[in-house]
């Protein structure tokens, strides 16, 4: 247990090492190495994993010291990791997810001339999340927080040639910061009002001080609420995440799928407290995520770029996240974060390896029938599709938004509409991906595959493919083995979820109700691309259905209006007053200094023999003040 | 011995240092620059002579030899950027050197 720092030791020692002399390895070298730190630190956290379940700490958490950082006044800040279930959880599957796309990596870039600039930054990446995830304390949280984001904006620019991929990273960068704002604004809110940063200490005092409903709680769940979307690309700060797909490919699976993303939802499971203390925030977070669930569905449904289209599907399954922590059911969001984390990345790693042996093709409407031709990738893909889907019994999926789904009703906080959204979510999520599928894999073949992805991508596939279709078993429903062992552990960490008994519809009806979302998603998916590929055609081309295809694809004009609304007005304002008192001041000086140079230049004229006139006649007026005067 | 007066030596260095100067100032061939520089620093030499005479001091002359080494170096030095300047520009005139007019 007390091995707990190496976990973010390895790859910050990874980052370090690649950064200084990674451009004098051999290739090789530095897969080896920025593979090999995350998993040696994977390793870690399984051996940290097994002891913390064989012989459990004192009250299922354990503080390791490392040393202190800031001490002044009354603000101690020690950099200190914090190991309960909820972080172990998280930890295990960044680390691990996190050193399968390491190897993914190693194969994906490795034709790449900055390969060692790549695992420096993913090292750091995992670095950042490890410490957000085990800081014992918001700062050590926020510089993790802030670390992920630096590196999520160094890795979408990571092609840094082409002016788009810049700006989508700047994109990323200045929209998160948009959430960070308020999230640190109600860190000192928090310290203001509870005078410790501590997160066990801050939630056992706000438990104390705080009454249900207080005021104060309803602001600060807010405010995290804030920096929570704005990192989780929930609405309505959702817009960056499609762009951030100008990034690598295994990019997009570790950080903007798999794990960073994710930090909103740890956050506020992090600060159930707060949230169990002001149900009118708890509630907003069911509401950002059900509207984004939704919202995120439809654009999914229309987007011809196979990353986009994945990209707006993690979107909303981050929405069935927080609608689940929405309606107090901490244990099914995370349980959702675990599965979720296993097939998002393995359907942008086989994503990636569909474009790779394509030639670098994003449209899926030029691709198709690519069954045959990668054998691996098709079943992999397919089996993560499922999981996406949710198809019953067999997959993780299943289990965790089947849990999800059931619990936006049934908890004593959950509500008919929220269900009623989440099942229809479910409906799109069927029907987008299988339209993915379909596009992708059947038909007939548009493009010739030119290259095979070779055993260091295809294996992590693998791997993950099996943990997409094993994952779910740790927790089913009652009427199928009623296994609990994922929600007793974590509920040493989080409170469990209170079931409203005399009003809530069964398990069983619910999932019921879920698999025929399910069934008529893939029928309209099977309908509309398989069947009758013509009359989706012809949907789109008729003026409403153009209409709202573009609509939706634009994710629902959201950029549009944001450049409307902010980005203009501030370059218009940035025009206009681009001569005001402040701008003068400067250009006045920078005038100034060209009129003075100016005039001095004429003295500079070439001639030795007038420098050597100008020194004596110096040395005369010199010689002469001091003589006479 | 007769002693020469120190005020005609410093005389002799004043009007040695004015033709030096005028030379400097007047002359365009690079070379006669720099023979006028030599007949300065022989004026402020003898100067130093002079004066180091006039209180009996042996520093007058020490400064003097400081002064010969200085002008042995400086002429070749001199004569280097001369010569290199001769190759650069094909002339001895120093006022076409101008190329670091501002």
């Amino acid at each position: 247990m007390n091995l707990l720092w190496l976990i973010p030791a390895f790859p910050i020692a990874g980052f370090l090492f690649l950064a200084l002399a990674g451009t004098r390895l051999s290739r090789r070298a530095v897969s080896i190495v920025g593979a090999g730190s995350v998993g040696l630190s994977a390793l870690v956290s399984l051996w940290i994993a097994g002891q913390f379940f064989v012989s459990p700490p004192a009250g299922y958490a354990y503080t390791q010291t490392i040393w202190n950082w800031l001490d002044v006044g009354s603000l101690h800040l020690p950099i200190a990791f914090y190991l309960d279930p909820l972080s172990l959880i998280m930890t295990l599957v960044v680390t691990c997810v996190g050193f399968l796309i390491h190897v993914y990596s190693a194969g994906y870039m490795s034709e790449d001339e900055d390969i060692s600039r790549f695992f420096a930054y993913m090292n750091l990446f995992v670095a950042s999340m490890v410490t957000l995830l085990l800081a014992s304390n918001l700062v050590l949280l926020l510089l993790g927080w802030e670390g992920v984001g630096l590196c999520s904006y160094l890795l979408i620019g990571f092609w840094y040639r082409d002016p788009a991929n810049g700006y989508a990273g700047r994109k990323a960068f200045i929209v998160t910061r948009v959430g960070d704002t308020s999230m640190l604004i109600g860190l000192f809110l928090l310290y203001r009002h509870l005078g410790t940063l501590d997160i066990q200490t801050l939630m056992a005092r706000a438990a104390h001080q705080w009454p249900v409903g207080s005021p104060l709680a309803v602001a600060a769940g807010l405010l995290l609420l804030g920096g929570a979307v704005g990192k989780s690309a929930q609405l309505p700060l959702q817009t960056w995440l499609p762009d951030a797909m100008a990034g690598p490919t295994p990019t997009s699976a570790l950080i903007h799928a798999a794990t960073m993303v994710t930090a909103g939802v740890y956050l506020i499971a992090r600060m159930h407290v707060i949230y169990q203390l002001a149900p009118s925030a708890q509630f907003t977070v069911g509401v950002v995520g059900a509207a984004t669930l939704t919202l995120a569905g439809f654009s999914a449904l229309t987007q011809p770029d196979i990353k986009r289209a994945l990209a707006y599907s993690t979107v909303s399954q981050i929405g069935y996240m927080f609608l689940a922590l929405g309606v107090g059911a901490w244990s099914a969001a995370i349980f959702h974060f675990m599965t979720h984390a296993f097939f998002k990345a393995l359907l942008f790693l086989g994503a990636g390896m569909i474009i790779e042996s394509l030639h670098h093709e994003q449209n899926m409407f030029k691709m198709g029938g690519l069954r045959k031709e990668l054998p691996v990738v098709f079943w992999t893909f397919l089996i993560a599709g499922c999981a996406l889907a949710g198809v019953p019994l067999v997959t993780a999926g299943f289990y965790s938004k089947g849990l999800i789904v059931w619990q936006a009703e049934a908890s004593s906080a959950g509500r008919w509409g929220f269900w009623l959204v989440a099942v229809f979510g479910v409906f799109l999520t069927s029907a987008y991906t299988f339209r993915i599928i379909f596009l992708t894999f059947f038909g007939e073949a548009k493009s010739h595959v030119h290259k095979r992805p070779g055993l260091a991508m295809t294996v992590p596939c693998i791997v993950l493919a099996v943990l997409s279709l094993v994952g779910g078993f740790v927790k089913t429903p009652e009427f199928l083995g009623n296994i609990h062992l994922f929600t007793d552990f974590l509920h040493h960490a989080l409170p469990p979820v209170a079931v409203a008994h005399a009003r809530a519809m069964s398990e069983l009806a619910s999932e019921g109700w879920v698999t025929l979302a399910l069934i008529v998603g893939f029928a309209v998916a099977y309908f509309c691309y398989i069947e009758r590929p013509e009359f989706t055609a012809s949907l789109t081309r008729s003026a409403l259905g153009n209409a709202l295809h573009r609509f939706w694809k634009s994710d629902w004009g959201m950029d549009w209006l944001y450049d409307r609304l902010l980005v203009w007005p501030v370059m218009w304002f940035a025009r206009v007053d681009a001569g005001d008192a402040v701008d003068s001041i400067y250009t006045g000086i920078a005038r100034l200094c060209e009129w003075f140079y100016q005039g001095v230049r004429r003295t500079e004229t070439g001639q030795i023999r007038w420098y050597a006139a100008a020194i004596a006649f110096g040395t005369l007026i010199f010689v002469a003040v001091v003589l006479f005067l | 011995m007769a002693t020469v007066p120190m005020m005609h030596a410093l005389l002799l260095a004043g009007i040695l240092f004015a033709l030096g100067l005028v030379g400097l100032l007047t002359r365009r061939n690079i070379l006669f620059i720099l023979m006028s520089l030599e007949v300065m620093l022989n004026a402020a030499g003898l100067a130093f002579v002079a004066a180091g005479a006039r209180w009996g001091q042996a520093d007058g002359q020490v400064v003097f030899i400081f002064i010969l080494t200085m002008a042995a170096a400086e002429v070749a030095v001199g004569l280097a950027l001369v010569l290199r300047m001769y190759h650069r520009t094909k002339t001895l005139d120093a006022d076409r050197a101008s190329e670091m007019k501002g």
